[in-house]
Protein backbone atom coordinates (compact mmCIF):
# COMPACT_ATOMS: atom_id res chain seq x y z
CA UNK A 1 0.00 0.00 0.00
CA UNK A 2 1.49 3.27 -1.03
CA UNK A 3 1.39 6.47 0.96
CA UNK A 4 0.34 8.66 -1.94
CA UNK A 5 -3.00 10.41 -1.91
CA UNK A 6 -6.05 8.60 -3.19
CA UNK A 7 -7.79 9.31 -6.45
CA UNK A 8 -6.73 10.35 -9.90
CA UNK A 9 -3.62 12.47 -10.33
CA UNK A 10 -4.19 16.21 -10.76
CA UNK A 11 -4.18 17.70 -14.23
CA UNK A 12 -0.65 18.95 -14.83
CA UNK A 13 0.44 22.33 -16.13
CA UNK A 14 1.43 21.97 -19.79
CA UNK A 15 4.73 23.19 -21.18
CA UNK A 16 5.17 26.04 -23.63
CA UNK A 17 8.07 26.97 -25.87
CA UNK A 18 11.03 28.71 -24.26
CA UNK A 19 10.70 31.21 -27.12
CA UNK A 20 13.40 33.40 -28.67
CA UNK A 21 14.01 35.74 -25.73
CA UNK A 22 15.22 33.51 -22.91
CA UNK A 23 18.79 34.75 -23.11
CA UNK A 24 18.47 37.33 -20.38
CA UNK A 25 16.28 35.08 -18.19
CA UNK A 26 17.93 31.68 -18.06
CA UNK A 27 21.68 31.86 -18.81
CA UNK A 28 23.93 32.97 -15.97
CA UNK A 29 27.64 33.37 -15.33
CA UNK A 30 29.26 29.97 -15.04
CA UNK A 31 26.14 28.12 -16.16
CA UNK A 32 28.03 25.72 -18.44
CA UNK A 33 31.05 25.15 -16.24
CA UNK A 34 30.13 22.43 -13.74
CA UNK A 35 33.85 22.42 -13.02
CA UNK A 36 36.40 25.06 -14.06
CA UNK A 37 37.71 24.27 -17.56
CA UNK A 38 41.15 22.69 -17.34
CA UNK A 39 40.78 21.62 -13.71
CA UNK A 40 41.64 18.10 -12.61
CA UNK A 41 39.32 15.58 -14.27
CA UNK A 42 37.53 18.20 -16.36
CA UNK A 43 36.23 17.07 -19.74
CA UNK A 44 34.46 18.96 -22.46
CA UNK A 45 30.96 17.79 -23.39
CA UNK A 46 29.96 19.44 -26.64
CA UNK A 47 27.68 18.95 -29.61
CA UNK A 48 25.49 20.49 -32.26
CA UNK A 49 21.75 20.94 -31.94
CA UNK A 50 20.35 20.67 -35.47
CA UNK A 51 16.95 20.91 -37.13
CA UNK A 52 15.34 18.77 -39.84
CA UNK A 53 17.36 20.54 -42.53
CA UNK A 54 20.61 19.88 -40.71
CA UNK A 55 21.06 23.50 -39.68
CA UNK A 56 22.36 24.37 -36.24
CA UNK A 57 19.94 26.10 -33.85
CA UNK A 58 21.36 29.41 -32.59
CA UNK A 59 18.56 29.70 -30.04
CA UNK A 60 18.48 26.37 -28.22
CA UNK A 61 19.23 25.72 -24.57
CA UNK A 62 20.68 22.45 -23.26
CA UNK A 63 20.74 21.34 -19.61
CA UNK A 64 22.62 18.41 -18.11
CA UNK A 65 22.04 16.64 -14.80
CA UNK A 66 24.47 13.93 -13.80
CA UNK A 67 26.12 11.79 -11.18
CA UNK A 68 29.60 12.36 -9.84
CA UNK A 69 32.42 10.17 -11.23
CA UNK A 70 31.82 7.77 -8.31
CA UNK A 71 28.18 7.34 -9.36
CA UNK A 72 26.66 9.24 -6.45
CA UNK A 73 23.90 11.81 -6.96
CA UNK A 74 24.93 15.38 -6.03
CA UNK A 75 22.65 16.97 -3.42
CA UNK A 76 24.55 20.23 -3.09
CA UNK A 77 23.08 23.63 -4.00
CA UNK A 78 25.21 26.21 -5.73
CA UNK A 79 24.67 25.68 -9.46
CA UNK A 80 23.69 29.34 -9.93
CA UNK A 81 26.57 30.76 -7.92
CA UNK A 82 29.40 28.33 -8.37
CA UNK A 83 32.22 28.39 -5.85
CA UNK A 84 34.66 26.44 -8.02
CA UNK A 85 34.83 23.56 -5.54
CA UNK A 86 31.33 22.13 -5.17
CA UNK A 87 30.15 19.70 -7.85
CA UNK A 88 26.39 20.22 -8.15
CA UNK A 89 25.77 17.96 -11.16
CA UNK A 90 23.70 20.57 -13.01
CA UNK A 91 24.65 22.77 -15.93
CA UNK A 92 22.95 24.90 -18.57
CA UNK A 93 24.35 26.01 -21.94
CA UNK A 94 22.76 28.11 -24.65
CA UNK A 95 23.90 27.31 -28.18
CA UNK A 96 26.09 29.64 -30.19
CA UNK A 97 25.37 30.94 -33.65
CA UNK A 98 26.39 27.61 -35.16
CA UNK A 99 24.12 25.58 -32.88
CA UNK A 100 26.93 24.31 -30.67
CA UNK A 101 26.67 23.90 -26.92
CA UNK A 102 29.62 23.18 -24.63
CA UNK A 103 29.98 22.14 -21.01
CA UNK A 104 33.04 21.72 -18.81
CA UNK A 105 32.26 18.89 -16.44
CA UNK A 106 33.32 15.60 -14.87
CA UNK A 107 32.42 12.26 -16.38
CA UNK A 108 29.40 10.71 -14.68
CA UNK A 109 29.87 7.33 -13.06
CA UNK A 110 27.49 4.35 -13.03
CA UNK A 111 25.05 4.38 -10.13
CA UNK A 112 25.58 0.66 -9.53
CA UNK A 113 28.13 -1.89 -10.73
CA UNK A 114 27.47 -2.86 -14.34
CA UNK A 115 25.12 0.06 -15.04
CA UNK A 116 25.74 2.32 -18.02
CA UNK A 117 26.74 5.87 -17.11
CA UNK A 118 24.98 8.77 -18.81
CA UNK A 119 24.16 12.46 -18.67
CA UNK A 120 20.44 13.23 -18.32
CA UNK A 121 19.83 15.92 -20.94
CA UNK A 122 17.00 18.43 -21.45
CA UNK A 123 16.61 20.43 -24.67
CA UNK A 124 14.67 23.68 -25.13
CA UNK A 125 14.37 25.87 -28.23
CA UNK A 126 12.31 28.44 -30.00
CA UNK A 127 9.98 26.45 -32.25
CA UNK A 128 9.96 23.53 -29.84
CA UNK A 129 6.62 23.63 -28.02
CA UNK A 130 7.85 21.62 -25.02
CA UNK A 131 11.15 20.53 -23.52
CA UNK A 132 12.65 17.23 -24.66
CA UNK A 133 14.46 14.72 -22.48
CA UNK A 134 17.22 12.44 -23.67
CA UNK A 135 20.37 10.69 -22.42
CA UNK A 136 24.00 10.98 -23.48
CA UNK A 137 25.68 7.69 -22.59
CA UNK A 138 29.43 7.32 -22.15
CA UNK A 139 30.70 5.12 -24.99
CA UNK A 140 33.34 3.02 -23.22
CA UNK A 141 31.70 0.19 -21.30
CA UNK A 142 30.34 -2.07 -24.05
CA UNK A 143 28.93 -4.64 -21.63
CA UNK A 144 27.05 -2.02 -19.65
CA UNK A 145 25.66 -0.43 -22.81
CA UNK A 146 24.55 -3.83 -24.10
CA UNK A 147 22.77 -4.54 -20.82
CA UNK A 148 21.07 -1.14 -20.56
CA UNK A 149 17.30 -1.43 -20.53
CA UNK A 150 16.63 1.65 -22.64
CA UNK A 151 19.30 0.96 -25.24
CA UNK A 152 18.26 -2.69 -25.51
CA UNK A 153 14.71 -1.60 -26.29
CA UNK A 154 15.80 0.42 -29.35
CA UNK A 155 16.72 -0.65 -32.88
CA UNK A 156 20.47 -0.45 -33.45
CA UNK A 157 20.36 2.60 -35.72
CA UNK A 158 18.43 4.60 -33.12
CA UNK A 159 20.50 3.34 -30.18
CA UNK A 160 23.59 5.07 -31.54
CA UNK A 161 21.91 8.48 -31.28
CA UNK A 162 22.16 8.21 -27.48
CA UNK A 163 25.84 7.31 -27.22
CA UNK A 164 28.39 10.10 -27.06
CA UNK A 165 31.69 9.72 -28.91
CA UNK A 166 35.14 10.71 -27.74
CA UNK A 167 37.34 13.40 -29.15
CA UNK A 168 40.64 14.74 -27.87
CA UNK A 169 38.98 16.98 -25.27
CA UNK A 170 36.26 14.70 -23.99
CA UNK A 171 32.83 13.84 -25.33
CA UNK A 172 30.73 14.82 -28.33
CA UNK A 173 26.95 14.43 -28.29
CA UNK A 174 24.96 15.87 -31.18
CA UNK A 175 21.22 16.41 -30.84
CA UNK A 176 19.13 16.09 -34.00
CA UNK A 177 15.61 17.29 -33.42
CA UNK A 178 14.19 15.88 -36.64
CA UNK A 179 14.92 13.73 -39.67
CA UNK A 180 17.78 11.39 -40.43
CA UNK A 181 19.51 10.27 -37.28
CA UNK A 182 16.78 11.90 -35.16
CA UNK A 183 17.81 11.66 -31.53
CA UNK A 184 15.72 9.36 -29.35
CA UNK A 185 13.77 11.55 -26.94
CA UNK A 186 12.31 10.11 -23.79
CA UNK A 187 9.00 9.84 -22.03
CA UNK A 188 9.96 9.45 -18.38
CA UNK A 189 6.45 9.83 -17.01
CA UNK A 190 5.71 6.88 -14.83
CA UNK A 191 7.18 3.47 -14.20
CA UNK A 192 5.75 0.78 -16.38
CA UNK A 193 8.19 -2.07 -16.66
CA UNK A 194 9.13 -2.55 -13.00
CA UNK A 195 6.75 -3.48 -10.28
CA UNK A 196 7.33 -2.06 -6.82
CA UNK B 1 -3.36 56.62 -44.23
CA UNK B 2 0.42 56.66 -44.49
CA UNK B 3 0.69 55.77 -40.82
CA UNK B 4 -0.51 52.20 -41.51
CA UNK B 5 2.51 49.90 -41.78
CA UNK B 6 2.90 48.18 -45.13
CA UNK B 7 1.89 44.51 -44.78
CA UNK B 8 5.00 42.34 -44.89
CA UNK B 9 4.96 40.20 -48.00
CA UNK B 10 4.69 36.45 -47.88
CA UNK B 11 2.99 36.16 -44.51
CA UNK B 12 -0.31 34.39 -44.25
CA UNK B 13 -3.41 35.92 -42.75
CA UNK B 14 -4.75 35.31 -39.27
CA UNK B 15 -7.80 33.57 -40.77
CA UNK B 16 -5.60 30.93 -42.43
CA UNK B 17 -3.78 30.26 -39.17
CA UNK B 18 -6.99 30.29 -37.13
CA UNK B 19 -8.53 27.69 -39.45
CA UNK B 20 -5.51 25.42 -38.92
CA UNK B 21 -5.76 25.91 -35.15
CA UNK B 22 -9.44 24.92 -35.15
CA UNK B 23 -8.90 21.83 -37.32
CA UNK B 24 -6.07 20.52 -35.13
CA UNK B 25 -7.98 21.06 -31.88
CA UNK B 26 -10.79 19.00 -33.34
CA UNK B 27 -8.48 16.22 -34.49
CA UNK B 28 -6.21 15.89 -31.45
CA UNK B 29 -8.69 15.59 -28.63
CA UNK B 30 -6.96 14.76 -25.37
CA UNK B 31 -3.60 13.75 -26.87
CA UNK B 32 -0.46 14.63 -24.87
CA UNK B 33 -0.01 18.37 -24.33
CA UNK B 34 1.26 20.44 -25.97
CA UNK B 35 1.47 19.14 -29.56
CA UNK B 36 5.13 18.99 -30.63
CA UNK B 37 4.15 18.86 -34.31
CA UNK B 38 2.06 22.01 -34.53
CA UNK B 39 2.09 23.60 -38.02
CA UNK B 40 0.28 26.86 -37.02
CA UNK B 41 3.44 27.72 -35.03
CA UNK B 42 5.54 28.10 -38.15
CA UNK B 43 8.98 27.80 -36.61
CA UNK B 44 8.11 24.36 -35.21
CA UNK B 45 8.14 22.88 -38.73
CA UNK B 46 11.78 21.78 -38.77
CA UNK B 47 12.20 21.59 -35.02
CA UNK B 48 9.73 18.98 -33.81
CA UNK B 49 10.73 15.32 -33.49
CA UNK B 50 8.82 13.10 -35.91
CA UNK B 51 8.85 10.11 -33.59
CA UNK B 52 6.91 9.86 -30.36
CA UNK B 53 8.96 10.11 -27.17
CA UNK B 54 10.24 6.66 -26.24
CA UNK B 55 9.00 5.49 -22.86
CA UNK B 56 11.59 4.33 -20.40
CA UNK B 57 11.62 3.99 -16.64
CA UNK B 58 13.61 6.71 -14.89
CA UNK B 59 17.04 5.56 -13.70
CA UNK B 60 18.66 6.63 -10.44
CA UNK B 61 19.84 10.09 -11.51
CA UNK B 62 16.44 10.81 -13.05
CA UNK B 63 14.67 10.13 -9.78
CA UNK B 64 16.31 13.27 -8.43
CA UNK B 65 16.45 16.88 -9.54
CA UNK B 66 19.15 19.49 -9.10
CA UNK B 67 19.18 21.08 -5.69
CA UNK B 68 19.06 24.86 -5.26
CA UNK B 69 19.32 26.86 -2.07
CA UNK B 70 19.70 30.23 -0.41
CA UNK B 71 23.21 30.65 -1.80
CA UNK B 72 21.81 30.43 -5.34
CA UNK B 73 19.15 33.12 -5.12
CA UNK B 74 19.16 36.59 -3.57
CA UNK B 75 15.71 37.44 -2.14
CA UNK B 76 15.82 40.72 -4.09
CA UNK B 77 15.67 38.74 -7.33
CA UNK B 78 11.96 38.10 -6.69
CA UNK B 79 11.23 41.81 -7.13
CA UNK B 80 11.59 42.85 -10.77
CA UNK B 81 10.61 46.43 -9.98
CA UNK B 82 13.79 47.24 -8.07
CA UNK B 83 17.35 47.42 -9.25
CA UNK B 84 16.96 50.34 -11.65
CA UNK B 85 17.67 53.95 -10.77
CA UNK B 86 13.93 54.66 -10.75
CA UNK B 87 10.52 53.02 -10.88
CA UNK B 88 9.67 51.03 -14.00
CA UNK B 89 6.67 52.19 -16.00
CA UNK B 90 3.46 50.17 -16.09
CA UNK B 91 0.99 48.38 -13.87
CA UNK B 92 2.77 47.12 -10.76
CA UNK B 93 1.56 43.60 -9.97
CA UNK B 94 2.24 40.60 -7.79
CA UNK B 95 1.99 37.03 -9.02
CA UNK B 96 2.01 34.22 -6.49
CA UNK B 97 0.95 30.62 -6.38
CA UNK B 98 1.69 27.15 -5.19
CA UNK B 99 3.84 24.55 -6.94
CA UNK B 100 2.77 20.96 -6.29
CA UNK B 101 3.21 17.56 -7.84
CA UNK B 102 0.23 15.81 -9.37
CA UNK B 103 -0.73 14.35 -6.00
CA UNK B 104 -0.99 17.82 -4.53
CA UNK B 105 2.22 17.61 -2.52
CA UNK B 106 4.10 20.92 -2.32
CA UNK B 107 7.40 21.28 -4.18
CA UNK B 108 9.49 22.84 -1.43
CA UNK B 109 12.60 25.03 -1.63
CA UNK B 110 12.91 24.68 -5.37
CA UNK B 111 13.94 27.14 -8.06
CA UNK B 112 11.46 29.26 -10.06
CA UNK B 113 12.79 31.55 -12.80
CA UNK B 114 10.77 34.08 -14.83
CA UNK B 115 11.37 36.44 -17.74
CA UNK B 116 9.01 38.75 -19.58
CA UNK B 117 8.47 41.78 -21.79
CA UNK B 118 8.00 45.24 -20.29
CA UNK B 119 4.70 47.14 -20.12
CA UNK B 120 5.10 48.18 -23.76
CA UNK B 121 5.60 44.61 -24.95
CA UNK B 122 9.36 44.93 -25.48
CA UNK B 123 12.03 42.48 -24.31
CA UNK B 124 15.52 43.54 -23.37
CA UNK B 125 16.92 41.35 -26.13
CA UNK B 126 18.94 42.23 -29.18
CA UNK B 127 16.66 40.15 -31.40
CA UNK B 128 13.52 41.96 -30.30
CA UNK B 129 12.81 44.49 -33.08
CA UNK B 130 9.37 45.59 -31.89
CA UNK B 131 9.47 49.43 -32.02
CA UNK B 132 8.14 49.86 -28.49
CA UNK B 133 10.22 51.67 -25.89
CA UNK B 134 12.73 49.95 -23.65
CA UNK B 135 12.40 50.88 -19.99
CA UNK B 136 15.75 51.73 -18.40
CA UNK B 137 14.33 50.67 -15.03
CA UNK B 138 13.07 47.26 -16.07
CA UNK B 139 15.00 44.23 -17.28
CA UNK B 140 12.24 41.67 -16.79
CA UNK B 141 14.03 38.66 -15.29
CA UNK B 142 13.64 37.25 -11.79
CA UNK B 143 14.16 34.20 -9.61
CA UNK B 144 13.00 32.83 -6.30
CA UNK B 145 12.82 29.64 -4.28
CA UNK B 146 9.48 28.16 -3.30
CA UNK B 147 8.81 28.21 0.44
CA UNK B 148 8.12 25.25 2.71
CA UNK B 149 4.52 25.07 1.44
CA UNK B 150 5.53 25.29 -2.22
CA UNK B 151 4.61 28.96 -2.69
CA UNK B 152 6.50 31.37 -4.95
CA UNK B 153 5.91 35.13 -5.16
CA UNK B 154 7.16 37.79 -7.57
CA UNK B 155 6.54 41.51 -7.76
CA UNK B 156 6.79 42.82 -11.30
CA UNK B 157 5.18 44.99 -13.99
CA UNK B 158 2.33 43.62 -16.07
CA UNK B 159 3.81 42.76 -19.49
CA UNK B 160 2.24 44.05 -22.68
CA UNK B 161 1.24 42.03 -25.74
CA UNK B 162 3.62 42.21 -28.68
CA UNK B 163 3.71 41.45 -32.41
CA UNK B 164 5.74 38.66 -33.99
CA UNK B 165 6.22 37.37 -37.50
CA UNK B 166 4.53 33.98 -37.36
CA UNK B 167 1.90 35.33 -39.74
CA UNK B 168 0.54 38.71 -40.79
CA UNK B 169 -0.63 40.82 -37.83
CA UNK B 170 0.30 38.11 -35.33
CA UNK B 171 0.25 39.25 -31.69
CA UNK B 172 1.25 37.30 -28.61
CA UNK B 173 -1.13 37.62 -25.65
CA UNK B 174 0.62 39.16 -22.65
CA UNK B 175 2.51 36.45 -20.76
CA UNK B 176 5.27 35.73 -18.28
CA UNK B 177 7.72 32.90 -19.03
CA UNK B 178 8.20 30.48 -16.11
CA UNK B 179 10.93 27.87 -15.61
CA UNK B 180 10.53 25.30 -12.82
CA UNK B 181 12.27 22.32 -11.31
CA UNK B 182 10.56 19.61 -9.30
CA UNK B 183 11.99 16.90 -7.13
CA UNK B 184 12.52 14.54 -10.06
CA UNK B 185 14.33 15.24 -13.33
CA UNK B 186 11.22 14.64 -15.48
CA UNK B 187 9.26 17.33 -13.63
CA UNK B 188 11.31 20.00 -15.38
CA UNK B 189 8.90 22.53 -16.84
CA UNK B 190 9.24 25.66 -18.96
CA UNK B 191 5.92 27.29 -19.70
CA UNK B 192 4.09 30.62 -19.99
CA UNK B 193 1.52 32.24 -17.71
CA UNK B 194 -1.27 34.29 -19.26
CA UNK B 195 -3.72 36.89 -17.92
CA UNK B 196 -7.45 36.21 -17.64
CA UNK B 197 -9.77 37.25 -20.44
CA UNK B 198 -7.13 38.18 -23.01
CA UNK B 199 -8.83 38.60 -26.43
CA UNK B 200 -5.70 37.29 -28.17
CA UNK B 201 -5.94 33.75 -26.72
CA UNK B 202 -7.85 32.19 -29.61
CA UNK B 203 -5.53 33.78 -32.17
CA UNK B 204 -2.23 32.66 -30.67
CA UNK B 205 -0.62 29.49 -32.06
CA UNK B 206 1.71 29.15 -29.08
CA UNK B 207 -1.04 29.02 -26.46
CA UNK B 208 -3.16 26.92 -28.82
CA UNK B 209 -0.35 24.37 -29.23
CA UNK B 210 -1.97 23.09 -26.04
CA UNK B 211 -4.94 21.72 -27.89
CA UNK B 212 -7.13 20.68 -24.95
CA UNK B 213 -9.10 23.61 -23.54
CA UNK B 214 -8.86 22.28 -19.98
CA UNK B 215 -5.07 22.18 -20.23
CA UNK B 216 -4.94 25.68 -21.70
CA UNK B 217 -6.94 26.93 -18.73
CA UNK B 218 -4.10 25.68 -16.50
CA UNK B 219 -1.92 28.39 -18.08
CA UNK B 220 -4.18 31.32 -17.22
CA UNK B 221 -3.73 33.11 -13.89
CA UNK B 222 -6.70 34.34 -11.86
CA UNK B 223 -7.09 37.90 -10.67
CA UNK B 224 -7.07 37.67 -6.86
CA UNK B 225 -8.20 40.64 -4.83
CA UNK B 226 -6.65 39.10 -1.71
CA UNK B 227 -3.27 39.34 -3.43
CA UNK B 228 -3.92 42.89 -4.59
CA UNK B 229 -2.60 45.42 -2.06
CA UNK B 230 -4.05 48.80 -1.06
CA UNK B 231 -2.65 51.67 -3.12
CA UNK B 232 0.27 49.53 -4.34
CA UNK B 233 -0.11 46.58 -6.72
CA UNK B 234 -2.69 44.36 -8.42
CA UNK B 235 -2.51 40.65 -7.61
CA UNK B 236 -2.70 37.44 -9.58
CA UNK B 237 -2.76 33.85 -8.43
CA UNK B 238 -1.30 31.07 -10.55
CA UNK B 239 -0.78 27.55 -9.24
CA UNK B 240 1.46 25.08 -11.05
CA UNK B 241 1.20 21.29 -11.07
CA UNK B 242 4.31 19.37 -12.10
CA UNK B 243 3.88 15.94 -13.69
CA UNK B 244 6.80 13.59 -13.88
CA UNK B 245 7.11 10.04 -12.73
CA UNK B 246 4.50 10.21 -9.95
CA UNK B 247 6.91 8.83 -7.39
CA UNK B 248 5.19 5.48 -7.55
CA UNK B 249 8.32 3.36 -7.53
CA UNK B 250 9.27 1.91 -4.18
CA UNK B 251 12.50 -0.01 -3.89
CA UNK B 252 14.44 -1.24 -0.92
CA UNK B 253 11.65 -0.13 1.36
CA UNK B 254 12.16 3.43 0.21
CA UNK B 255 8.71 4.87 0.32
CA UNK B 256 7.07 7.53 -1.72
CA UNK B 257 7.82 10.27 0.76
CA UNK B 258 11.38 9.25 1.50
Amino acid sequence: MSTISEGAPLRTTPGQTVGPFFHYGLPYDGDRDLVPPGSAGAVRLTGLVTDGAGNGLPDALVEVWQTRPDGSVPREPGSLRRDGWTFTGFGRASTGRDGRYTFSTLEPGPTEPGAAAFFAVTVFARGLTDRLFTRAYLPDDAAALAADRLLASLPAERRSTLVARRDGQGLVFDIRLQGEGETVFLDLSGYRTRTP
Amino acid sequence: MNSTPVPPSGLESQSVVSAEIAAIEQARGAAPQPALDYPPYRSSALRHPTKDPHHTDPEAIERWAPCFGERDVDPLEADLTVGGAGEPIGERMVVTGRVTDDRGRPVRRQLVEIWQANAGGRYVHKRDRHPAPLDPNFTGAGRCLTDDDGYYRFQTIKPGPYPWRNHHNAWRPAHIHFSLFGTEFAQRLVTQMYFPGDPLFALDPILQSVTDRRDREMLVAAYDHDVTTHEWATGYRWDIVLGGAHGTLMENGEGDDA
